[in-house]
């Protein structure tokens, strides 16, 4: 066949070396471990599925992926297979063809798509997931606009005791049984099953079992259509109104990159976005439901200015039109400038590194230069490692494919790093507070940035100063006796970057504008520390790169869109372990 | 080339005017016959506010919200009409109804609160056409008036109350399916097959 006599070997490439495969006609490099839908996509072919997930166990069950499979042989001649395979189930082999554009694929989608809407309730007017389902898409893609059912739909009951979170829309599921998969290979806890055979199947939970383990929200992500919603979100808006921005969780110190969905200044709801650096694809249930508080009527909406420390409102403005903000900049500037002072500048794990920078870069430059610390970092227990074993055991080594840190604050790694670099050491809060308690220093700024995250501290020390500034987002007890209160920004509202558990720093970007005249982190301490300009991050994440061997690695890069492993060696000899702080009420670390 | 052109061009001359148009009189008389004309032949214009015109059927005036058979607000909260509004006068907030009530059975999603600014709205009725359920129409109501821009805001209980006052009556708007629920306002498809939808509005997929 390939000998050098035949007419066609001299145009066609050497045959058995081919490491390509053909899909509609365009040539593809065969990938290690990948199936045919994966191999589709980078011909930019869309090959429609339901029940195949990258992260899951492949069942081939929703049919939707069938395409016709046939091979190219060595003498050029393209043999095709006599049946449609499932793409997801297919591994992709050297010299493989693939039709996805054939009359008989696209008769068998449109059939297959008449097939699971048989039953489907077509409820989209009053279903959250419209908008972004892969019902509507793909039967606007590759369905028919009619039915041809003449029977009476089957009816099923809503069940809303599926979990604390999640509600099922029994009726619209295609059963797919991505959230069973979910539940079993990467939640581990398996509470969701399939009852029932044939027509009568339908997803449900063990009596007194319901699903509310700690990654349970992803399977309103994972759903392809309507059928598990988040009872969090259910009818709050619909998703055509949501703007998306790219951001990070700041739960914990896995630091899960996030889509924050927000509408007129609202944040509705956190989704988890593929970041294979950081966590993969899903997140975690606190996270993705723990960020109400931005959008807390509470918050600060305005700079408080207090004359004798009283614990009185807000100084009423000389005029309603006045710009609050120059006179509590002002009064800061007055007391830390004092070089008679001693001054203490408490930064949170909360912050981001530039906005640290900026802080901790003034406060050095002062008259009499501020001792600068770390805050309390909050932990809770031990890390959580999923997926859970059959009695609830937790995995360890390869086998872990989801985190929860113990650490529960977003960027303690990139605000230790600029600690460490202007005071040598870092010392823990405990020795902070005894200092503080101690009388140490006559002049404090503690910056907050999270809901209850100042509350929790032991604030006896606050008598001994003489100049208290808080910059945090809600009120709390430390804020109530400050001197001057900074309403500042959450992390929905600022820029910059976080360095998570394991040196990887990521972007978050402002999604929503700050409440009232609260200004977001980096935009208020431009003003304090007055520089010249806007607040501008990579501008700034470019001038730390080059004082801080920390950062060197970002020097000019983007950090988009996975962001950016920084020099884990550098970061761990530079971090002192910091000991956890009780989570309820307020730990006697000072005393 | 631009003396060539000037050469092409042709002035008009104004016509000469003749003796029996330069005394006016003749246009003087022929303008009295149309006037006393008219003011003799029967009367054309309405007489609006005693006489009130006969509007079409389709015509675009105040909106009403409908109710299904059981009283309840036909709106299901899909927020399309509120998509579709290129006025941006439409502001739904929508609710659960609570399970246990009777009064919502079969229903997951109703408006909590619906307001339309009639000042801002351009009556283009685009949230009519939007409408899956045919829950939002727009009556022959034209001559709205308020003493106040609050007023002119109408919330859900007057629009519901429009469509109590123009219910049933010779005004009532022929452009939807009269009364057949679409797929999402109904839980029993059984008793929706009793009255069938018209012709072209077959329940799809």
């Amino acid at each position: 066949m390939t000998s050098p006599s035949s007419p066609q070997s001299p145009a066609a490439p050497s045959p058995p070396l081919s490491t390509t495969m053909l899909v509609d006609d365009v040539e593809v490099a065969v990938g290690k471990k990948e199936n045919i839908i994966q191999a589709a996509r980078k011909a930019g072919v869309e090959i429609p599925h339901y029940c195949w997930h990258p992260d899951l166990s492949v069942v081939a069950s929703c049919r939707m992926c069938l395409v016709e499979v046939g091979d190219r042989r060595p003498n050029g001649d393209v043999v095709m297979g006599p049946k449609l395979v499932p793409a997801c189930q297919t591994p992709t082999k050297p010299d493989m063809v693939v039709k996805t554009q054939t009359p008989k694929v696209k008769q068998s989608q449109s059939t297959t798509l008449e097939y699971l809407l048989l039953n489907h309730p077509l409820d989209c007017s009053i279903c959250d997931q419209a908008g972004e389902c892969y019902l509507q898409d793909y039967t606007f893609k590759f369905g028919h606009a009619h039915s041809r059912l003449q029977e009476p739909k089957i009816q099923r009951i809503d069940k809303h005791h599926i979990g604390e979170q999640i509600v099922l829309f029994t009726d619209r599921c295609v059963m797919c049984t991505r959230c069973v998969r979910f539940t079993r290979e990467v939640a581990g806890t398996a509470e969701l099953q399939v009852i029932n055979r044939g027509s009568g199947e339908e997803i449900d939970v063990f009596p007194g079992h319901p699903c509310n383990n700690k990654l349970a929200g992803n399977v309103v992500d994972i759903c392809p259509v309507g059928a598990l919603c988040s009872k969090d979100f259910l009818y709050k808006k619909r998703v055509w109104w949501l703007k998306n921005q790219e951001s990070v969780c700041t739960g914990c110190s896995t630091g899960c990159s996030i889509h924050a969905d927000q509408s007129d200044d609202h944040l509705y709801r956190l989704r988890p976005r593929e970041n294979p650096l950081a966590q993969g694809r899903f997140m975690c249930d606190e996270g993705r439901f723990g960020f109400h508080y931005v959008n807390d009527p509470n918050r600060l909406k305005l700079p408080i200015v207090r004359a004798d420390r009283t614990p009185t409102d807000a100084t009423s403005p000389a005029g309603k039109f006045d710009d609050p903000w120059p006179a509590a900049i002002q009064a800061v500037h007055h007391a830390m400038t004092r070089p008679d002072r001693k001054n203490i500048v408490i930064l949170s794990p909360f912050m981001t590194c530039e906005e640290a920078y900026l802080l901790a870069s003034w406060a050095k430059s002062l008259p009499s230069p501020a001792h600068l610390a770390l805050g309390p970092v909050p932990m809770t227990g031990d890390d959580d490692h999923y997926p859970k074993g059959p009695k609830g055991e937790s995995p360890s080594g390869r086998s872990i494919k989801f985190t929860i840190r113990a650490e529960k604050a977003p960027n303690r790694w990139g605000v230790a790093a600029i600690v460490q670099h202007w005071e040598g050491d870092l010392v823990d809060w405990s020795q902070t507070a005894q200092q503080l308690a101690a009388g140490q220093f006559q002049q404090a700024y503690i910056v907050g940035g999270a809901s209850g995250y100042l509350d929790q501290l032991d604030i006896t020390w606050v008598a001994s100063l003489s100049f208290l500034t808080v910059q945090d987002i809600l009120p709390s007890p430390l804020s109530e006796r400050a001197d001057v209160v900074l309403a500042s920004g959450s992390f929905a509202e600022r820029e910059g970057a976080f360095v998570n558990h394991a040196g990887l720093a990521q972007l978050i970007k402002p999604a929503i504008r700050s409440p009232g005249e609260a200004r977001p982190d980096g935009r208020l301490l431009m003003g304090l520390v007055v520089r010249p300009g806007l607040y501008h991050a990579a501008t700034i994440r470019d001038e730390m790169a080059d004082i801080m061997s920390a950062f060197k690695a970002w020097k000019g890069n983007s950090l988009e869109p996975d962001g950016l492993m920084l020099e884990r060696k550098i970061l761990t000899a530079t971090v002192v372990h910091v000991p956890p702080i009780s989570q309820g009420g307020s730990a006697n670390k000072g005393d | 080339m631009t003396d060539k052109k000037r050469k092409t061009i042709k002035w008009a001359e104004e016509p000469k005017i003749g003796f029996a148009e330069a005394i006016y009189l003749p246009a003087i008389v022929e303008g009295l016959k149309t006037t006393l004309r008219h003011a003799f032949e029967p009367r054309k214009t309405k007489q609006y506010p005693e006489e009130k015109p006969d509007l079409p059927l389709n015509y675009r005036g105040l909106h009403r919200l409908n109710r299904d058979d059981e009283g309840r607000v036909k709106c299901v909260a899909c927020y399309l009409c509120q998509t579709a509004c290129p006025a941006n006068c439409i502001t739904i907030v929508a609710a659960q109804p609570p399970s246990d009530d009777p009064h919502w059975a079969g229903r997951d999603k109703f408006p909590a609160s619906f307001e339309i600014d009639e000042l801002r709205c351009i009556y283009c009725g685009m949230c009519e056409e939007a409408c899956p359920v045919d829950a939002i129409e727009l009556t022959s109501i034209y001559d709205l008036t308020g003493m106040s821009r609050d007023e002119m805001i109408f919330d859900k209980e007057k629009l519901l109350s429009v469509f109590d006052k123009t219910v049933g009556g010779d005004k009532d708007p022929i452009r939807t399916h009269h009364g057949a629920l679409g797929p999402a306002s109904e839980i029993d498809l059984r008793t929706a097959q009793v009255a069938p939808p018209p012709p072209g509005h077959g329940r799809p997929g």
